[in-house]
Protein backbone atom coordinates (compact mmCIF):
# COMPACT_ATOMS: atom_id res chain seq x y z
CA UNK A 1 0.00 0.00 0.00
CA UNK A 2 2.59 2.52 1.16
CA UNK A 3 4.96 1.50 -1.58
CA UNK A 4 2.47 2.41 -4.30
CA UNK A 5 2.71 6.03 -3.21
CA UNK A 6 6.48 6.28 -3.41
CA UNK A 7 7.35 8.88 -6.08
CA UNK A 8 10.29 6.92 -7.39
CA UNK A 9 10.61 8.98 -10.56
CA UNK A 10 11.11 12.20 -8.60
CA UNK A 11 13.48 10.48 -6.17
CA UNK A 12 15.60 9.06 -8.99
CA UNK A 13 15.88 12.55 -10.47
CA UNK A 14 16.94 13.93 -7.11
CA UNK A 15 19.52 11.17 -6.83
CA UNK A 16 21.03 12.19 -10.18
CA UNK A 17 21.12 15.83 -9.07
CA UNK A 18 22.76 15.03 -5.75
CA UNK A 19 25.25 12.68 -7.40
CA UNK A 20 26.28 15.25 -10.01
CA UNK A 21 26.44 17.99 -7.35
CA UNK A 22 28.83 15.84 -5.35
CA UNK A 23 31.15 15.29 -8.30
CA UNK A 24 31.13 18.95 -9.28
CA UNK A 25 31.73 20.28 -5.78
CA UNK A 26 34.53 17.87 -5.03
CA UNK A 27 36.20 18.60 -8.37
CA UNK A 28 35.90 22.34 -7.71
CA UNK A 29 37.36 21.90 -4.22
CA UNK A 30 40.11 19.61 -5.58
CA UNK A 31 39.72 17.54 -2.42
CA UNK A 32 37.10 15.81 -0.32
CA UNK A 33 35.59 12.37 -0.04
CA UNK A 34 33.59 11.42 -3.13
CA UNK A 35 33.54 7.63 -2.64
CA UNK A 36 31.61 7.48 0.62
CA UNK A 37 29.39 10.35 -0.50
CA UNK A 38 28.29 8.61 -3.70
CA UNK A 39 27.51 5.39 -1.85
CA UNK A 40 25.04 7.19 0.44
CA UNK A 41 23.08 9.18 -2.15
CA UNK A 42 19.93 7.01 -2.28
CA UNK A 43 19.77 6.77 1.52
CA UNK A 44 19.86 10.56 1.92
CA UNK A 45 17.46 11.12 -0.96
CA UNK A 46 14.99 8.64 0.59
CA UNK A 47 15.21 10.46 3.91
CA UNK A 48 15.19 14.11 2.85
CA UNK A 49 12.81 13.88 -0.12
CA UNK A 50 10.42 11.28 1.23
CA UNK A 51 10.65 9.99 4.79
CA UNK A 52 11.71 12.81 7.07
CA UNK A 53 9.42 15.50 8.45
CA UNK A 54 11.46 18.62 7.99
CA UNK A 55 11.10 22.16 6.69
CA UNK A 56 14.08 23.80 4.94
CA UNK A 57 12.58 27.20 5.78
CA UNK A 58 12.58 26.37 9.49
CA UNK A 59 15.78 24.45 10.20
CA UNK A 60 15.21 25.01 13.95
CA UNK A 61 11.62 23.69 13.97
CA UNK A 62 11.56 21.80 17.30
CA UNK A 63 9.40 18.95 15.97
CA UNK A 64 11.55 18.19 12.92
CA UNK A 65 13.08 14.79 12.34
CA UNK A 66 16.84 14.91 12.77
CA UNK A 67 19.56 13.50 10.53
CA UNK A 68 23.03 12.98 12.01
CA UNK A 69 25.85 12.34 9.56
CA UNK A 70 28.24 10.42 11.79
CA UNK A 71 30.53 9.59 8.85
CA UNK A 72 31.21 13.31 8.52
CA UNK A 73 33.71 12.93 5.69
CA UNK A 74 30.68 12.32 3.47
CA UNK A 75 29.84 16.01 3.93
CA UNK A 76 29.43 16.51 0.15
CA UNK A 77 26.37 14.22 0.01
CA UNK A 78 24.83 16.02 3.00
CA UNK A 79 25.51 19.51 1.66
CA UNK A 80 24.24 18.58 -1.81
CA UNK A 81 21.06 17.06 -0.36
CA UNK A 82 20.46 20.05 1.91
CA UNK A 83 20.96 22.47 -0.98
CA UNK A 84 18.67 20.48 -3.30
CA UNK A 85 16.10 20.47 -0.46
CA UNK A 86 16.24 24.26 -0.28
CA UNK A 87 18.21 24.88 2.94
CA UNK A 88 20.64 27.09 1.04
CA UNK A 89 21.35 27.91 -2.62
CA UNK A 90 22.76 25.13 -4.78
CA UNK A 91 25.23 27.69 -6.15
CA UNK A 92 26.90 27.80 -2.70
CA UNK A 93 28.07 24.20 -3.11
CA UNK A 94 31.06 25.36 -5.16
CA UNK A 95 32.47 27.06 -2.03
CA UNK A 96 33.03 23.67 -0.40
CA UNK A 97 36.28 23.55 1.60
CA UNK A 98 37.24 27.12 0.62
CA UNK A 99 38.33 29.84 3.01
CA UNK A 100 35.43 31.73 4.64
CA UNK A 101 32.84 29.26 3.38
CA UNK A 102 30.43 27.71 5.85
CA UNK A 103 30.70 24.50 3.84
CA UNK A 104 33.63 23.14 5.78
CA UNK A 105 35.44 19.92 4.91
CA UNK A 106 33.27 18.20 7.50
CA UNK A 107 29.77 19.25 8.66
CA UNK A 108 29.57 22.37 10.81
CA UNK A 109 26.52 23.69 12.68
CA UNK A 110 26.74 27.00 10.81
CA UNK A 111 25.11 25.28 7.85
CA UNK A 112 21.30 25.27 8.08
CA UNK A 113 20.09 21.69 8.24
CA UNK A 114 23.30 20.30 9.73
CA UNK A 115 22.41 18.73 13.08
CA UNK A 116 25.80 17.53 14.29
CA UNK A 117 29.45 18.27 13.47
CA UNK A 118 30.48 14.74 12.53
CA UNK A 119 34.07 14.29 11.49
CA UNK A 120 35.89 12.46 14.21
CA UNK A 121 34.40 9.00 13.70
CA UNK A 122 32.35 7.13 16.27
CA UNK A 123 30.51 10.00 17.96
CA UNK A 124 27.43 10.49 15.80
CA UNK A 125 25.36 7.61 17.13
CA UNK A 126 25.95 8.82 20.70
CA UNK A 127 24.75 12.30 19.74
CA UNK A 128 21.72 10.82 17.97
CA UNK A 129 20.90 8.96 21.20
CA UNK A 130 21.00 12.27 23.08
CA UNK A 131 18.54 13.81 20.61
CA UNK A 132 16.28 10.75 20.80
CA UNK A 133 16.31 10.84 24.62
CA UNK A 134 15.40 14.53 24.55
CA UNK A 135 12.55 13.75 22.14
CA UNK A 136 11.18 11.14 24.56
CA UNK A 137 11.57 13.50 27.55
CA UNK A 138 9.72 16.27 25.74
CA UNK A 139 7.08 13.80 24.45
CA UNK A 140 7.77 14.92 20.91
CA UNK A 141 7.12 12.62 18.02
CA UNK A 142 10.24 13.36 16.03
CA UNK A 143 12.54 10.64 14.79
CA UNK A 144 16.33 10.65 14.71
CA UNK A 145 18.37 9.11 11.91
CA UNK A 146 22.12 8.51 12.05
CA UNK A 147 24.20 7.47 9.07
CA UNK A 148 27.33 5.55 10.05
CA UNK A 149 30.17 4.35 7.89
CA UNK A 150 31.14 0.70 7.94
CA UNK A 151 34.73 1.69 8.83
CA UNK A 152 33.15 3.40 11.80
CA UNK A 153 32.20 -0.01 13.16
CA UNK A 154 35.88 -0.20 14.26
CA UNK A 155 35.30 2.55 16.81
CA UNK A 156 34.56 1.33 20.33
CA UNK A 157 32.16 4.18 20.97
CA UNK A 158 29.83 2.83 18.27
CA UNK A 159 29.23 -0.22 20.46
CA UNK A 160 28.99 1.80 23.68
CA UNK A 161 26.23 3.70 21.91
CA UNK A 162 24.64 0.51 20.55
CA UNK A 163 24.30 -0.82 24.11
CA UNK A 164 22.86 2.45 25.40
CA UNK A 165 20.25 2.83 22.65
CA UNK A 166 18.85 -0.61 23.51
CA UNK A 167 18.91 0.12 27.22
CA UNK A 168 16.90 3.30 26.68
CA UNK A 169 14.51 1.50 24.27
CA UNK A 170 14.92 4.20 21.64
CA UNK A 171 12.37 3.20 19.04
CA UNK A 172 12.54 6.78 17.72
CA UNK A 173 16.12 6.16 16.58
CA UNK A 174 17.20 4.55 13.31
CA UNK A 175 20.84 3.95 12.50
CA UNK A 176 21.86 3.27 8.91
CA UNK A 177 25.20 1.67 8.13
CA UNK A 178 26.60 2.54 4.71
CA UNK A 179 28.04 -0.92 4.06
CA UNK A 180 30.23 -0.06 1.08
CA UNK A 181 32.97 -2.44 2.18
CA UNK A 182 35.85 0.00 1.92
CA UNK A 183 37.69 2.13 4.46
CA UNK A 184 40.62 4.45 3.90
CA UNK A 185 43.35 1.82 3.92
CA UNK A 186 41.47 -0.81 1.93
CA UNK A 187 38.70 -3.39 2.25
CA UNK A 188 37.00 -3.44 5.65
CA UNK A 189 37.28 -7.21 5.80
CA UNK A 190 41.06 -6.92 5.42
CA UNK A 191 41.72 -3.87 7.59
CA UNK A 192 39.39 -4.85 10.43
CA UNK A 193 36.78 -7.50 9.72
CA UNK A 194 33.36 -6.46 10.98
CA UNK A 195 31.29 -9.42 9.79
CA UNK A 196 28.94 -10.89 10.79
CA UNK A 197 27.68 -7.32 11.13
CA UNK A 198 23.96 -8.03 11.35
CA UNK A 199 24.53 -10.54 14.13
CA UNK A 200 26.60 -8.02 16.04
CA UNK A 201 23.75 -5.50 16.07
CA UNK A 202 21.27 -8.27 16.91
CA UNK A 203 23.45 -9.23 19.85
CA UNK A 204 23.18 -5.63 21.03
CA UNK A 205 19.36 -6.04 20.97
CA UNK A 206 18.70 -3.94 17.90
CA UNK A 207 16.05 -4.58 15.28
CA UNK A 208 18.19 -5.35 12.22
CA UNK A 209 17.23 -4.89 8.57
CA UNK A 210 19.44 -5.39 5.51
CA UNK A 211 18.74 -3.70 2.19
CA UNK A 212 20.24 -2.87 -1.16
CA UNK A 213 21.20 0.71 -0.40
CA UNK A 214 20.57 1.83 -4.00
CA UNK A 215 17.05 0.40 -4.19
CA UNK A 216 14.82 3.28 -3.13
CA UNK A 217 11.83 1.00 -2.46
CA UNK A 218 13.89 -1.28 -0.22
CA UNK A 219 15.39 1.66 1.66
CA UNK A 220 12.04 3.34 2.20
CA UNK A 221 10.36 0.10 3.15
CA UNK A 222 13.03 -0.46 5.81
CA UNK A 223 12.63 3.11 7.11
CA UNK A 224 8.87 2.48 7.46
CA UNK A 225 9.45 -0.81 9.28
CA UNK A 226 11.85 0.94 11.64
CA UNK A 227 9.20 3.49 12.46
CA UNK A 228 6.62 0.87 13.34
CA UNK A 229 8.97 -1.05 15.66
CA UNK A 230 8.24 -0.41 19.36
CA UNK A 231 10.73 -0.29 22.25
CA UNK A 232 13.79 -1.10 20.14
CA UNK A 233 16.08 0.92 17.94
CA UNK A 234 16.49 -0.23 14.35
CA UNK A 235 19.65 -0.48 12.30
CA UNK A 236 19.44 -0.69 8.53
CA UNK A 237 22.52 -2.19 6.97
CA UNK A 238 22.50 -0.62 3.53
CA UNK A 239 24.62 -2.64 1.12
CA UNK A 240 26.23 -0.14 -1.21
CA UNK A 241 29.22 0.43 -3.46
CA UNK A 242 31.77 3.10 -2.75
CA UNK A 243 31.97 5.58 -5.62
CA UNK A 244 28.58 4.39 -6.99
CA UNK A 245 27.77 5.81 -10.39
CA UNK A 246 31.34 6.42 -11.52
CA UNK A 247 32.75 3.22 -12.99
CA UNK A 248 36.42 3.96 -12.34
CA UNK A 249 35.76 4.99 -8.74
CA UNK A 250 33.63 2.01 -7.77
CA UNK A 251 35.45 -0.38 -5.46
CA UNK A 252 38.65 1.68 -5.58
CA UNK A 253 39.82 2.63 -2.07
CA UNK A 254 41.88 5.43 -3.64
CA UNK A 255 38.64 7.40 -4.12
CA UNK A 256 37.87 7.40 -0.40
CA UNK A 257 39.51 10.78 -0.15
CA UNK A 258 40.56 11.81 -3.66
CA UNK A 259 38.80 14.19 -6.02
CA UNK A 260 38.53 13.50 -9.76
CA UNK A 261 39.61 16.43 -12.00
CA UNK A 262 37.17 18.92 -13.50
CA UNK A 263 37.38 17.68 -17.10
CA UNK A 264 36.60 14.13 -16.11
CA UNK A 265 33.72 15.33 -13.96
CA UNK A 266 32.27 17.42 -16.80
CA UNK A 267 32.10 14.33 -19.02
CA UNK A 268 30.70 12.19 -16.20
CA UNK A 269 27.99 14.71 -15.37
CA UNK A 270 26.93 15.06 -19.01
CA UNK A 271 26.69 11.30 -19.26
CA UNK A 272 24.68 10.97 -16.03
CA UNK A 273 22.21 13.67 -17.00
CA UNK A 274 21.56 11.98 -20.35
CA UNK A 275 20.91 8.58 -18.84
CA UNK B 1 40.77 29.24 64.22
CA UNK B 2 37.99 26.66 64.14
CA UNK B 3 37.79 25.21 60.65
CA UNK B 4 34.41 24.32 59.23
CA UNK B 5 34.91 21.36 56.90
CA UNK B 6 32.67 20.72 53.91
CA UNK B 7 32.25 18.44 50.93
CA UNK B 8 32.25 19.70 47.35
CA UNK B 9 30.42 16.56 46.22
CA UNK B 10 27.55 17.25 48.64
CA UNK B 11 27.44 20.85 47.50
CA UNK B 12 27.36 19.77 43.85
CA UNK B 13 24.56 17.27 44.49
CA UNK B 14 22.52 19.94 46.31
CA UNK B 15 23.15 22.47 43.55
CA UNK B 16 21.91 19.95 40.97
CA UNK B 17 18.72 19.33 42.94
CA UNK B 18 18.07 23.04 43.07
CA UNK B 19 18.79 23.55 39.37
CA UNK B 20 16.69 20.51 38.56
CA UNK B 21 13.67 21.99 40.34
CA UNK B 22 14.15 25.41 38.72
CA UNK B 23 14.77 24.26 35.18
CA UNK B 24 13.37 21.15 33.54
CA UNK B 25 16.01 21.44 30.81
CA UNK B 26 18.61 20.30 33.36
CA UNK B 27 19.53 16.63 32.87
CA UNK B 28 22.35 14.66 34.48
CA UNK B 29 24.51 11.91 33.03
CA UNK B 30 26.59 9.41 34.98
CA UNK B 31 29.03 6.64 34.16
CA UNK B 32 28.71 4.08 36.97
CA UNK B 33 30.14 6.46 39.57
CA UNK B 34 26.97 8.34 40.48
CA UNK B 35 26.62 6.95 44.00
CA UNK B 36 30.22 7.83 44.77
CA UNK B 37 29.93 11.38 43.48
CA UNK B 38 26.37 11.72 44.75
CA UNK B 39 24.64 12.60 41.50
CA UNK B 40 22.45 9.62 42.43
CA UNK B 41 20.51 12.08 44.61
CA UNK B 42 19.39 13.79 41.40
CA UNK B 43 18.54 10.39 39.95
CA UNK B 44 16.38 9.59 43.01
CA UNK B 45 14.47 12.86 42.71
CA UNK B 46 14.28 13.11 38.89
CA UNK B 47 14.76 9.57 37.55
CA UNK B 48 13.47 10.48 34.06
CA UNK B 49 16.14 13.17 33.76
CA UNK B 50 19.08 11.05 34.82
CA UNK B 51 20.94 8.80 32.39
CA UNK B 52 23.43 6.23 33.59
CA UNK B 53 25.40 5.09 30.55
CA UNK B 54 27.59 2.57 32.34
CA UNK B 55 31.36 2.63 32.10
CA UNK B 56 31.39 4.41 28.75
CA UNK B 57 32.69 7.95 29.05
CA UNK B 58 33.04 8.68 25.33
CA UNK B 59 29.44 7.70 24.73
CA UNK B 60 28.37 9.80 27.72
CA UNK B 61 29.88 12.97 26.23
CA UNK B 62 28.41 12.22 22.81
CA UNK B 63 24.94 11.68 24.30
CA UNK B 64 25.30 14.91 26.28
CA UNK B 65 26.09 16.73 23.03
CA UNK B 66 22.91 15.33 21.44
CA UNK B 67 20.83 16.33 24.47
CA UNK B 68 22.25 19.85 24.32
CA UNK B 69 21.54 20.04 20.58
CA UNK B 70 17.92 19.18 21.39
CA UNK B 71 17.64 21.97 23.97
CA UNK B 72 18.68 20.31 27.24
CA UNK B 73 21.36 21.49 29.67
CA UNK B 74 23.30 18.33 30.50
CA UNK B 75 25.54 18.08 33.56
CA UNK B 76 27.98 15.25 32.96
CA UNK B 77 29.85 13.78 35.89
CA UNK B 78 32.30 11.08 36.73
CA UNK B 79 35.87 10.95 38.08
CA UNK B 80 38.34 13.52 36.74
CA UNK B 81 40.67 10.69 35.71
CA UNK B 82 38.16 9.50 33.09
CA UNK B 83 36.52 12.73 32.00
CA UNK B 84 38.41 14.26 30.23
CA UNK B 85 40.95 11.42 30.22
CA UNK B 86 38.94 8.90 28.22
CA UNK B 87 36.96 11.28 26.04
CA UNK B 88 39.05 14.30 25.11
CA UNK B 89 38.16 13.82 21.44
CA UNK B 90 34.43 13.78 22.18
CA UNK B 91 34.78 16.90 24.34
CA UNK B 92 36.73 18.64 21.58
CA UNK B 93 34.63 17.68 18.57
CA UNK B 94 31.12 17.11 19.91
CA UNK B 95 30.99 19.73 22.69
CA UNK B 96 33.61 22.46 22.35
CA UNK B 97 33.74 22.88 18.57
CA UNK B 98 29.95 23.37 18.27
CA UNK B 99 30.04 25.41 21.54
CA UNK B 100 27.28 23.40 23.19
CA UNK B 101 25.68 23.96 26.57
CA UNK B 102 27.29 20.94 28.21
CA UNK B 103 28.60 21.23 31.77
CA UNK B 104 31.27 18.67 32.58
CA UNK B 105 31.67 18.48 36.34
CA UNK B 106 34.32 15.97 37.33
CA UNK B 107 35.04 14.89 40.87
CA UNK B 108 38.07 13.36 42.60
CA UNK B 109 40.48 15.72 40.81
CA UNK B 110 44.16 16.00 41.66
CA UNK B 111 45.64 13.63 44.22
CA UNK B 112 42.53 13.35 46.36
CA UNK B 113 41.82 9.70 45.57
CA UNK B 114 45.08 9.03 47.44
CA UNK B 115 45.48 5.28 47.94
CA UNK B 116 43.92 4.47 44.53
CA UNK B 117 47.20 5.63 43.01
CA UNK B 118 48.35 7.39 39.87
CA UNK B 119 45.86 5.76 37.46
CA UNK B 120 43.02 7.48 39.30
CA UNK B 121 44.73 10.75 40.12
CA UNK B 122 44.79 13.67 37.68
CA UNK B 123 47.67 16.01 37.02
CA UNK B 124 46.93 17.03 33.41
CA UNK B 125 43.12 17.32 33.05
CA UNK B 126 42.99 21.07 33.47
CA UNK B 127 45.86 21.69 31.03
CA UNK B 128 44.28 19.45 28.41
CA UNK B 129 40.88 21.14 28.61
CA UNK B 130 42.34 24.64 28.86
CA UNK B 131 43.92 24.28 25.42
CA UNK B 132 40.55 23.57 23.76
CA UNK B 133 38.80 26.64 22.29
CA UNK B 134 35.38 27.61 23.78
CA UNK B 135 36.00 25.62 26.98
CA UNK B 136 35.74 27.42 30.31
CA UNK B 137 37.70 25.88 33.16
CA UNK B 138 36.71 26.26 36.81
CA UNK B 139 38.32 24.79 39.94
CA UNK B 140 36.32 25.74 43.09
CA UNK B 141 37.96 26.03 46.50
CA UNK B 142 35.21 24.79 48.78
CA UNK B 143 31.58 23.72 49.03
CA UNK B 144 30.06 27.20 48.91
CA UNK B 145 32.19 28.07 45.90
CA UNK B 146 31.09 24.83 44.26
CA UNK B 147 27.41 25.70 44.72
CA UNK B 148 27.88 29.23 43.46
CA UNK B 149 30.02 28.34 40.44
CA UNK B 150 27.90 25.37 39.37
CA UNK B 151 24.87 27.68 39.40
CA UNK B 152 26.83 30.30 37.48
CA UNK B 153 27.73 27.70 34.85
CA UNK B 154 24.03 26.90 34.43
CA UNK B 155 23.35 30.61 33.89
CA UNK B 156 26.20 30.95 31.36
CA UNK B 157 25.60 29.38 27.95
CA UNK B 158 28.42 27.25 26.57
CA UNK B 159 30.65 24.38 27.61
CA UNK B 160 32.32 24.15 31.02
CA UNK B 161 34.83 21.94 32.76
CA UNK B 162 34.42 22.19 36.53
CA UNK B 163 36.86 20.15 38.59
CA UNK B 164 35.96 19.13 42.13
CA UNK B 165 37.98 17.51 44.87
CA UNK B 166 37.03 14.38 46.72
CA UNK B 167 38.51 15.65 49.97
CA UNK B 168 36.50 17.48 52.59
CA UNK B 169 37.95 20.95 52.65
CA UNK B 170 37.91 23.88 55.09
CA UNK B 171 35.30 26.50 54.25
CA UNK B 172 36.81 29.57 52.63
CA UNK B 173 33.56 31.33 51.79
CA UNK B 174 30.42 31.92 53.79
CA UNK B 175 27.30 30.55 52.18
CA UNK B 176 25.95 31.61 49.75
CA UNK B 177 29.21 32.72 48.15
CA UNK B 178 29.01 35.67 45.78
CA UNK B 179 31.23 34.40 42.98
CA UNK B 180 31.26 35.03 39.25
CA UNK B 181 32.76 33.02 36.41
CA UNK B 182 35.92 34.83 35.31
CA UNK B 183 36.21 37.07 38.37
CA UNK B 184 39.02 36.14 40.75
CA UNK B 185 38.48 36.81 44.46
CA UNK B 186 41.02 38.76 46.49
CA UNK B 187 40.76 36.95 49.82
CA UNK B 188 43.50 38.88 51.59
CA UNK B 189 45.20 42.13 50.73
CA UNK B 190 49.00 42.23 50.75
CA UNK B 191 51.90 44.23 49.39
CA UNK B 192 54.98 41.96 49.19
CA UNK B 193 53.90 38.98 47.13
CA UNK B 194 50.69 37.71 45.55
CA UNK B 195 49.71 34.09 46.07
CA UNK B 196 47.29 33.01 43.37
CA UNK B 197 45.68 29.63 43.93
CA UNK B 198 42.76 27.46 42.89
CA UNK B 199 40.90 24.49 44.32
CA UNK B 200 42.11 22.89 47.53
CA UNK B 201 45.31 24.98 47.37
CA UNK B 202 43.36 28.15 48.20
CA UNK B 203 43.17 27.13 51.83
CA UNK B 204 46.89 26.30 51.83
CA UNK B 205 47.55 29.76 50.40
CA UNK B 206 45.49 31.41 53.13
CA UNK B 207 47.43 29.48 55.79
CA UNK B 208 50.76 30.36 54.18
CA UNK B 209 49.86 34.07 54.10
CA UNK B 210 48.86 33.96 57.76
CA UNK B 211 52.24 32.47 58.73
CA UNK B 212 54.19 34.80 56.41
CA UNK B 213 52.61 37.82 58.06
CA UNK B 214 54.24 36.75 61.32
CA UNK B 215 57.60 37.01 59.53
CA UNK B 216 56.72 40.47 58.26
CA UNK B 217 55.94 39.35 54.71
CA UNK B 218 52.54 40.58 53.65
CA UNK B 219 51.05 38.33 51.01
CA UNK B 220 47.99 39.02 48.92
CA UNK B 221 45.86 35.88 48.42
CA UNK B 222 43.75 35.46 45.30
CA UNK B 223 41.36 32.63 44.53
CA UNK B 224 41.52 32.28 40.76
CA UNK B 225 38.74 29.70 40.58
CA UNK B 226 38.24 30.39 36.87
CA UNK B 227 41.37 29.37 34.97
CA UNK B 228 39.74 30.23 31.67
CA UNK B 229 38.73 32.91 31.00
CA UNK B 230 41.43 34.08 33.42
CA UNK B 231 40.76 37.30 35.33
CA UNK B 232 43.81 39.06 33.92
CA UNK B 233 42.78 42.45 35.36
CA UNK B 234 42.91 41.23 38.94
CA UNK B 235 46.13 39.31 38.30
CA UNK B 236 47.91 42.24 36.65
CA UNK B 237 46.76 44.54 39.41
CA UNK B 238 48.29 42.17 41.96
CA UNK B 239 51.49 41.92 39.89
CA UNK B 240 51.85 45.70 39.85
CA UNK B 241 51.07 46.00 43.53
CA UNK B 242 53.36 43.23 44.83
CA UNK B 243 56.02 42.72 42.13
CA UNK B 244 56.04 38.92 42.46
CA UNK B 245 53.62 36.02 42.18
CA UNK B 246 53.46 32.53 43.63
CA UNK B 247 50.87 30.21 42.08
CA UNK B 248 49.53 27.12 43.82
CA UNK B 249 47.54 24.28 42.26
CA UNK B 250 46.92 20.59 42.84
CA UNK B 251 48.00 19.53 39.35
CA UNK B 252 50.95 19.72 37.01
CA UNK B 253 52.52 23.15 36.77
CA UNK B 254 52.61 22.55 33.00
CA UNK B 255 49.55 24.09 31.39
CA UNK B 256 47.55 24.84 34.53
CA UNK B 257 47.02 27.94 36.66
CA UNK B 258 50.74 28.72 36.98
CA UNK B 259 51.12 28.63 33.22
CA UNK B 260 48.05 30.79 32.68
CA UNK B 261 49.27 33.40 35.17
CA UNK B 262 52.81 33.39 33.75
CA UNK B 263 51.46 33.81 30.22
CA UNK B 264 49.40 36.78 31.32
CA UNK B 265 52.02 38.69 33.29
CA UNK B 266 54.89 37.97 30.91
CA UNK B 267 52.95 39.59 28.07
CA UNK B 268 51.66 42.61 29.97
CA UNK B 269 53.64 43.26 33.14
CA UNK B 270 56.54 40.84 33.66
CA UNK B 271 57.23 39.97 37.29
CA UNK B 272 58.82 36.79 38.67
CA UNK B 273 56.35 33.90 38.90
CA UNK B 274 57.07 30.86 41.04
CA UNK B 275 54.81 27.84 40.53
CA UNK B 276 53.85 25.45 43.32
CA UNK B 277 52.33 22.24 41.96
CA UNK B 278 53.33 18.87 40.61
CA UNK B 279 56.59 19.06 38.70
CA UNK B 280 55.96 16.93 35.62
CA UNK B 281 55.30 13.79 37.61
CA UNK B 282 52.52 11.31 38.30
CA UNK B 283 51.32 10.70 41.82
CA UNK B 284 51.29 7.37 43.68
CA UNK B 285 49.35 5.55 46.39
CA UNK B 286 49.23 7.16 49.82
CA UNK B 287 46.87 9.19 51.95
CA UNK B 288 45.93 12.49 50.35
CA UNK B 289 47.69 14.51 53.06
CA UNK B 290 50.85 12.39 52.75
CA UNK B 291 50.89 12.92 49.00
CA UNK B 292 50.41 16.66 49.39
CA UNK B 293 53.47 16.68 51.69
CA UNK B 294 55.59 14.47 49.43
CA UNK B 295 54.83 16.44 46.28
CA UNK B 296 55.19 19.84 47.88
CA UNK B 297 51.58 21.00 47.80
CA UNK B 298 51.70 22.63 51.24
CA UNK B 299 51.62 26.03 52.94
CA UNK B 300 55.30 25.44 53.70
CA UNK B 301 56.22 25.22 50.00
CA UNK B 302 54.17 28.34 49.26
CA UNK B 303 55.99 30.14 52.06
CA UNK B 304 59.40 29.01 50.78
CA UNK B 305 58.59 30.23 47.29
CA UNK B 306 57.27 33.53 48.67
CA UNK B 307 60.34 34.17 50.85
CA UNK B 308 62.61 33.45 47.89
CA UNK B 309 60.75 35.92 45.69
CA UNK B 310 60.84 38.61 48.33
CA UNK B 311 64.53 38.01 49.07
CA UNK B 312 65.47 38.23 45.39
CA UNK B 313 64.35 41.86 45.22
Amino acid sequence: MEQAQIPTGMLLQKAVKVRTDILEMVAEAKSGHPGGSLSAVEVLVSLFFYKMRHDPKRPDWPDRDRFVLSKGHAAPVLFATLAESGYFPVSELKTLRKLNSRLQGHPDLRVPGVEFPGGSLGIGLSAAIGMALAGKLDRKGYRVYALLGDGEMDEGETWEAAMAASKFKLDNLTAIVDRNGIQQDGLTEQIMPIEPLGYKWKAFNWHVLEVDGFDLRQVIDALEKAESMRNRPTVIIAHTVKGKGVSFMEWDPAYHGKAPDKDTVRKLVEHMRKE
Amino acid sequence: MLLQMSSMRDAYADALLELGSKDTRVVVLGADTSVSIKTSLFSDRYPERFFNVGIAESNMIGIAAGLALAGKIPFVSTYSAFVPGKCLDQIRNAVAYPNLDVKIVSSHGGLTVGPDGASHQTVEDVAAIRAIPHMRVVVPADASATSALVSESWRTPGPFYIRLSRATVPEIYSSPADLEIGRAEVLREGSDVAIIACGVMVNEAVEAAESLSKEGIFAEVIDSHTLKPLDSDTILKAAKKTGGIVTAEEQSIIGGLGSAVAETVSESYPVPVSRVGLHDTFGESGEHKELMMKYGLTPLEIMKASRKLVASR
